[in-house]
């Protein structure tokens, strides 16, 4: 049940990942947006949904496979993001891709902790 | 007809990254975060693989890039995992996970992108 949900989940969030990246595309040089952005919001909603989730839900037998694993694991991606990494390298853009790694882990990790304080706050969990 | 292509990719990257993270954490223990850094690290070196070769149809990109690799890799879950780590008093080890990911994950992708070019 766990893996129909996460499969189900996935689709929806590759979906919207892949949706973003059709809309904002980037030059082969430039900061690629559409991947930082899917990245960062992921790592803030799912440390608000793993709060949420501990405080409220510890139970629950399909948030964290179908919102967890499926629709926020499936919207953000390591792949992509490591492949662009790669790519900006090789276009001759190794300032822009060394920012874009820094900004992507730092940040992703400081979204993260913002949206587990929050959704601990909003859960009315304690800190 | 892309949106189906990624859509089943998904299908199919979700429910393995599910059992990559089961499968760590029976052979290690609750809250390994071996089998994010697994699927993170092949995803990568597949991705780069595919994107690396140059006469690839643009709907195999749809179904195993965007799809199958974006979706069994995963960034929410490491940020999430690497957060728990350090609030868990292991900060050496959220570290060494952070370093990890991105050494082997960005080794990866290199070394599948430059193998995809010589195909």
């Amino acid at each position: 049940m766990a893996y129909l949900l996460a499969a189900l989940g996935g689709a929806l969030g590759a979906l919207a990942r892949w949706g973003l990246a059709e809309a904002f595309p980037h030059s082969p040089a430039g900061l690629p947006w559409a991947t930082l952005g899917v990245n960062l919001t992921g790592c803030l909603l799912l440390g608000v949904l793993t709060s949420v989730l501990v405080a409220r839900a510890p139970g629950s037998p399909w948030a964290r496979p179908f919102l967890g694993v499926g629709v926020l694991g499936g919207f953000t991606t390591y792949s992509t993001f490591a492949v662009e990494v790669v790519r900006l390298a090789d276009a001759g853009a190794a300032g822009t891709a060394v920012v874009y790694v820094l900004v992507s882990v730092l940040g992703g990790v400081a979204a993260a902790a913002v949206g587990t304080l929050a959704g601990r706050a909003l859960a009315g969990a304690p800190r | 007809m892309t949106p189906w292509l990624v859509v089943a990719g998904a299908l199919v990257g979700a429910p393995l990254r599910l059992l990559a993270e089961r499968i760590a954490v029976n052979r290690r223990g609750p809250g390994s975060v071996l089998g994010t850094l697994s699927v993170n690290v092949v995803g990568s070196a597949l991705l780069g693989l595919l994107l690396g070769a140059a006469a690839v149809p643009p709907w195999v990109t749809a179904l195993v890039g965007v799809g199958l690799c974006g979706t069994v890799t995963t960034f929410s879950t490491f940020g999430t995992e690497v957060v728990r780590l350090a609030e868990r008093r292991r900060p050496g080890r959220a570290a060494a996970y952070v370093v990890a990911t991105v050494l082997l994950g960005l080794a990866a992708a290199a070394a599948g992108f430059v193998l995809g070019r010589t195909i």
